[in-house]
C-alpha cells in the first residue's frame, strides 16, 4: 500500500488502536488534518487550548490503560501542550504528542510558528523524536508506542516537519508489529534471590507497612497488591497516586499517607519495622524530612525504575521489575512459606494502628451553617455510590476529594500528583467521559483552578460529555491561602481574586447547565438532581467555608510523627495513645 | 571522588543535548566530556569526567542509563583501567629559552608540532596530571594558549564496553 506521510501518520494511529486524538489544527498539521478529514476510524476530539487537548489524552490514558494521543501545530501549539507533556511525565503516563514542525529545509531559521519542540520538551519526555524522512514514520510511530507504554511509562513526542507529510510524495506503508531497540529493555522480572530475601524479611516484620503508589495502578497489580496484602493482614497505605490501588473501604486501608495523609498513615510509617514500598517514587511529599523518614524501618522497595530506587531513601532491599510479576512471585512464596507472620506481633500492631485511627483525624465540624468542602465530596461519594471517576484540579479540594471519596477501585482518581497542574480537571474529566461514557464523571475543582482550562467547557458540548463539575468555591486559592495562614502570618498576598465570574451564567452561556449552592442542606438534592441529567454537563458552583483548612498537615521540613491537626481535635499526646 | 563514565550512545543528532541536559537539570557535575564516533558509525563513545558522593554517582549513572539513546554504561573508575588526555600548548619563545622550553617539553614526553620564531606549539597526552606539572613547569607568562581534550579512558584486560 502507498501512502503519503500524512496518510502514514493517520493510519499508524489506526494500527495502533488508537480511538481518540485530542487536538488543535495549524499550519504544519494542515496535511495531517486533510488526512483525518478523509478517514472514519480515528475520531479527532478538538479541544479549545493545547493545554485542554494533553491533560484530555493524559486522562484517557489514566482512566483506560490506554496511550492517550495529542496533535499540535508547531510553534505556539507545541508549546502551549508542554504544560501537559510534563504533566503526564511527573505521574509516568503513557501519552504520544505528534507535533507539527515547520518544513524541514526552514528548520533552524527562525521561521513563522518555529519553536525547537525537541530542545523544549526533552527535559519532560520520556524520549522525542524527530521525524526527518518519510519512510520513517511508521517505525517511529510504533517506537514511540513501545517507549510510552512499556517500563515505567511515560509520554513521547514525535516531531513531524511538514514537508514529511507531503500529499504528493508517497512511499509503501507497512506498520510494524514489533519493534526492537538495542538500547531499550526495561526490566520485567525482579531478581529472583532479591525477592526471597523481601519476603523473608517481610514476614519476620513486627510492625510492618506497606506503602503503595501509582506504579501499582500503572502497573494492573491492584489484585495482586490486595491479594497479598489480605494474605498478610498487614496495614496499607496509598500515596495520593496510588489510591484505588487497594480498596480504601477495606479495613485493613489506613487511609493516604503524606503531607495530608491520615494520623494513623503517617504515625504507622514512622513506627514501622519493615517497609514495603511497591511502586512508589518516595516524593517529597510523602516522605516529609528525609531524617526523620521511617527511623526504625527496613525498607523493601519493588519498581520497574532502577533510578527510582534509593534516589531520596536508601533501601535495604531493592527489586527491580514489573511490579505485577514481582507480586505474583512474593504471593506464591508468602503462601509456601513456613514461617507465617506474628500473630501475637500483628495484634499489638493493630491495637496500637486503632488507637491512632481513633483520634479520627478526618473530622470536621458537621454543624456549620457553612457548606464545608468535606461534606461535599462526602455527598460526592454517597450519591455516585462511590463507583464515579473523579478528576481534580490541584489545591485543597483535591486533598479534600483524596481524603473523604474512598476508592475502591483503581484508575477511578484522575489527578496531577507530580506536577500539581491547575487547569488538569475539567479537559481531564472530558477524557475520562469519552472512555466511558456511561460512567458518571465527577470533576472536583476550585474556582481559581477551574479557570484555568475553562474554554473546554466549550468542547464537552461539541462532543457530548456531560461531566459533573463540583466547583468547592471558597472564593480563595485555598492552599495557597492556608500556606499563608500557617506560615506567613495571614497575609494573604494575592491568593484571591476580586473578582469571580458568575459560573451559573457562565456555565449557561457554554450551552451546560449551572448550579448556585450556599446551603448546607441543598448540597445532597443539588448532587442528585445533577448525576440524574444524564445527557448534560453541569456546573454545579458550591459556596463553601472559605476559612476550612485541610487537616491533617506535615508542615514542609517536618516528619511524619510531627502532624498539624485540626485545632478541635487538641494534639494528642503520647500518653493518651501509648 | 572522581569518576570517568565511559557510555556507548546512539549516533543521533540531539544525543549530546541528551546527556548534557540531565547533568544540568538534576545539577550534577560535569568536569569534562569528550565524544566520536566509534568504529560502528551508528555509535558514539562519550567519556564524562564527573565527581559526587557515592549516592550521587549512582544517580548519574542511573539517570544515563534511563536515556532511551544510552545502550551501554559503565564507570571506568571501578576498574583497572588506563585514561589519557590530549593538550595543545602555544608558548611564547624568545632565542634564549627556546631550548630550554623544549628540553623540559622532552622530558614530559611532550613533541614540538608548529614553530614560529615567537611560538611553539607543543603537542602532550598523557593523565591529566601529567599535563597539570607540565603547564606549572612553564613559565606562566609565556603561555599563550591551552587546549585540553578533556579525559578519555579505556579498561584493561580483555573486557571491553561493546554491543
Amino acid at each position: 500500500m502507498e501512502l503519503n506521510g500524512a496518510q502514514i501518520v493517520v493510519q499508524s494511529l489506526i494500527d495502533e488502536g488508537v480511538e481518540y486524538i485530542f487536538g488543535y489544527p495549524g499550519g504544519a498539521v494542515l496535511h495531517l488534518y486533510d488526512a483525518i478529514f478523509q478517514q472514519k476510524e480515528l475520531k479527532h476530539i478538538l479541544v479549545r487550548h493545547e493545554q485542554g487537548a494533553t491533560h484530555a489524552a493524559d486522562a484517557y490514558a489514566r482512566a483506560t490503560g490506554k496511550a492517550g494521543v495529542v496533535l499540535v501545530t508547531s510553534g505556539p501549539g507545541a508549546t502551549n501542550a508542554i504544560t501537559g507533556i510534563a504533566t503526564a511525565y511527573m505521574d509516568s503516563i503513557p501519552m504520544v504528542v505528534i507535533s507539527g514542525q515547520v518544513p524541514s529545509p526552514v528548520i533552524g531559521s527562525d521561521a513563522f510558528q518555529e519553536v525547537d519542540m525537541i530542545g523544549i520538551s526533552r527535559p519532560c519526555v520520556k524520549h522525542n523524536f524527530l521525524v526527518k524522512d518519510v519512510t520513517k514514520i511508521a517505525e517511529t510511530m510504533k517506537k514511540a508506542f513501545h517507549v510510552a507504554m512499556t517500563g515505567r511509562p511515560g509520554p513521547v513526542v514525535i516531531d513531524v516537519p511538514k514537508d514529511i507529510t507531503d500529499p504528493r510524495i508517497k512511499v509503501p506503508y507497512k506498520y510494524p508489529r514489533k519493534v526492537t531497540m538495542r538500547s531499550y529493555n526495561p526490566a520485567v522480572l525482579g531478581h529472583k534471590g532479591q525477592i526471597k530475601k523481601a519476603v523473608e524479611l517481610l514476614l519476620s516484620a513486627q510492625r510492618p507497612m506497606i506503602y503503595s503508589g501509582g506504579g501499582v495502578i500503572l502497573g494492573e497489580a491492584s489484585d495482586e497488591l490486595t491479594e497479598m496484602t489480605r494474605l498478610l493482614g498487614y496495614p496499607i497505605t496509598n500515596t495520593l497516586m496510588g489510591l484505588g490501588a487497594f480498596p480504601a473501604t477495606d479495613p485493613q486501608f489506613v487511609g493516604m499517607l503524606g503531607m495530608h495523609g491520615t494520623y494513623e498513615a503517617n504515625m504507622g510509617m514512622h513506627e514501622s519495622d519493615v517497609l514495603l514500598a511497591v511502586g512508589a517514587r518516595f516524593d517529597d511529599r510523602v516522605t516529609g524530612k528525609l531524617a526523620e523518614f521511617c527511623p526504625h524501618a527496613r525498607i523493601i522497595h519493588i519498581d520497574v525504575d532502577p533510578a527510582s530506587i534509593s534516589k531520596t531513601v536508601r533501601v535495604d532491599v531493592p527489586i527491580v521489575g514489573q511490579v505485577k510479576p514481582v507480586l505474583e512471585h512474593m504471593i506464591e512464596l508468602i503462601k509456601d512459606s513456613k514461617t507465617k507472620p506474628s500473630k501475637k506481633a500483628l495484634e499489638a500492631w493493630w491495637e496500637q494502628i486503632d488507637k491512632w485511627r481513633s483520634i479520627k483525624c478526618l473530622e470536621y465540624d458537621r454543624n456549620s451553617p457553612l457548606i464545608k468542602p468535606q461534606y461535599v465530596i462526602e455527598q460526592l461519594y454517597e450519591v455516585t455510590k462511590g463507583n464515579a471517576y473523579v478528576t481534580s484540579d490541584v489545591g485543597q479540594h483535591q486533598m479534600y476529594a483524596a481524603q473523604y471519596y474512598h476508592f475502591d477501585k483503581p484508575r477511578r482518581w484522575i489527578n496531577s500528583g507530580g506536577l500539581g497542574t491547575m487547569g488538569f480537571g475539567l479537559p481531564a474529566a472530558i477524557g475520562v467521559k469519552l472512555a466511558f461514557p456511561d460512567a458518571d464523571v465527577a470533576c472536583v475543582t476550585g474556582e481559581a483552578s477551574i479557570q484555568m482550562c475553562i474554554q473546554e467547557l466549550s468542547t464537552a458540548l461539541q462532543y457530548k460529555t456531560p461531566v459533573k463539575i463540583v466547583n468547592l468555591n471558597n472564593r480563595y486559592m485555598g492552599m495557597v491561602r492556608q500556606w499563608q495562614e500557617f506560615s506567613y502570618e495571614s497575609r494573604y498576598s494575592h491568593s484571591y481574586m476580586d473578582t469571580i465570574p458568575d459560573f451559573v451564567k457562565l456555565a449557561e452561556a457554554y450551552g451546560h447547565v449551572g448550579m448556585y449552592i450556599d446551603k448546607p442542606e441543598d448540597v445532597r438534592p443539588a448532587l442528585e438532581e445533577a448525576f440524574a441529567m444524564k445527557d448534560r454537563t453541569v456546573f454545579m458552583d458550591i459556596i463553601t467555608d472559605r476559612t476550612e483548612n485541610v487537616y491533617p498537615m506535615i508542615e514542609s521540613g517536618k516528619g511524619h510523627h510531627d502532624m498539624k491537626l485540626r485545632v478541635a481535635l487538641g494534639t494528642p499526646t503520647d500518653r493518651e495513645l501509648a | 571522588m572522581r569518576h570517568i563514565i565511559s557510555i556507548l550512545i546512539e549516533n543521533e543528532s540531539g544525543a549530546l543535548s541528551r546527556v548534557a541536559g540531565l547533568f544540568s537539570a538534576r545539577g550534577y557535575n560535569i568536569e569534562s566530556l569528550t565524544v566520536a564516533p566509534t568504529e560502528d558509525e551508528s555509535l558514539s563513545r562519550m567519556t564524562i569526567v564527573t565527581c559526587g558522593s557515592e549516592e550521587i554517582i549512582e544517580q548519574i549513572t542511573k539517570q544515563l542509563n534511563k536515556l532511551i539513546d544510552v545502550v551501554k554504561l559503565i564507570d571506568l573508575a571501578g576498574a583497572p583501567h588506563v585514561e589519557r588526555e590530549l593538550m595543545l600548548l602555544k608558548v611564547k619563545t624568545t632565542d634564549q629559552d627556546r631550548g630550554e622550553i623544549k628540553r623540559i617539553a622532552d622530558i614530559f614526553r611532550g613533541r614540538i608540532i608548529d614553530v614560529t620564531s615567537t611560538t611553539y606549539v607543543i603537542e602532550m597526552t598523557g593523565p591529566s596530571d601529567k599535563l597539570d606539572a607540565f603547564i606549572d613547569a612553564l613559565d606562566k607568562e609565556k603561555i599563550i594558549e591551552v587546549v585540553r581534550s578533556g579525559p578519555t579512558g579505556i579498561s584493561r584486560g580483555e573486557k571491553g564496553l561493546h554491543l
